[in-house]
């Protein structure tokens, strides 16, 4: 089957490194082509978010930033509960061509299994909204 | 990359790729955990072709079994495999080709 780790496109855009980099690392540059609204800390560790119409939201941890040639954020895979923490690691570097630039984009970390989520998943009680419930009813109980 | 990822998810869309065994992985979900019974009560399937599915979907780590009485297992859905067959179908989700294009459409704006 191939069960894919990571993604990666080379873009070559007609545009200088500077300008790209403002699209990918401000807030209005982002909320022009990815989300429809966003905000970011730009600094390794700063958090950024991005909000759109359909009301989903895509919340980003700064990892990279080394103006104006690599920019990394990582951010939450796609329909895992909320709580998990594997997440995968974007990263974008920008390359001078002639007066261009061409933008490598790697995102990987798909096929990351957390040990410890790994394990707890499935050695642990099955859990979920079984346990969760179970532990409302033992709060009821207490009260 | 572990290479148990790959099984699972495997055994995931395997699973899936059956209409009666996504009808009673549906049941599961929507209505929690049910014996055998149960599920033939509320599904255009029989019990004995449930109960198949059902041993099945628990050798895969699908559902798990409660101990109980034989016709009195309850089956309850086990999601950890479906997160891993989820990381599979959010990398063919991510989309960067729309998102790359968005990118120059703005920047040649």
């Amino acid at each position: 089957m191939g069960f894919p780790d990571r993604i990666e496109r080379v873009v070559d855009i007609a545009h200088p490194p500077a300008k790209v980099w403002g699209a990918l690392t401000t807030a209005e540059g982002l909320s022009s082509w990815f989300g429809n609204e966003a905000t970011i800390d730009l600094r390794p560790g700063g958090s950024a978010r991005m909000t759109w119409t359909s009301g989903d939201t895509a919340e980003m941890r700064v990892e990279r930033v080394e103006e104006p040639t690599a920019f990394a954020f990582t951010w939450h895979i796609y329909g895992l509960p909320d709580d998990d923490p594997r997440r995968t690691y974007v990263e974008f570097t920008l390359e001078p061509v002639g007066t261009g630039t061409r933008l490598t984009v790697v995102e990987s970390g798909f096929a990351q299994l957390a040990d410890d989520a790994y394990h707890k998943a499935y050695d642990g009680n099955t859990g979920g909204w079984a346990s969760e419930l179970g532990e409302l009813v033992d709060y009821l109980d207490a009260a | 990359m572990p290479p148990d990822s790959e099984v699972i998810a495997e055994q995931v869309f395997v699973a899936l790729a059956d209409p009666s065994r996504r009808a009673v992985l549906a049941a599961l979900a929507s209505g929690g955990p049910a014996t055998a019974t149960d599920l033939a009560s509320r599904l255009p399937i029989t019990r004995q072709a449930i109960a198949k599915h059902l041993g099945l979907l628990a050798e895969a780590g699908l559902v798990t079994a409660e101990p109980g009485e034989r016709r009195r297992i309850r089956y309850r859905l086990h999601s950890a495999p479906m997160q891993v067959a989820q990381q599979f179908l959010a990398a063919l989700a991510r989309d960067w080709d729309g998102r790359l294009d968005a990118l120059r459409d703005h920047l040649d704006k």
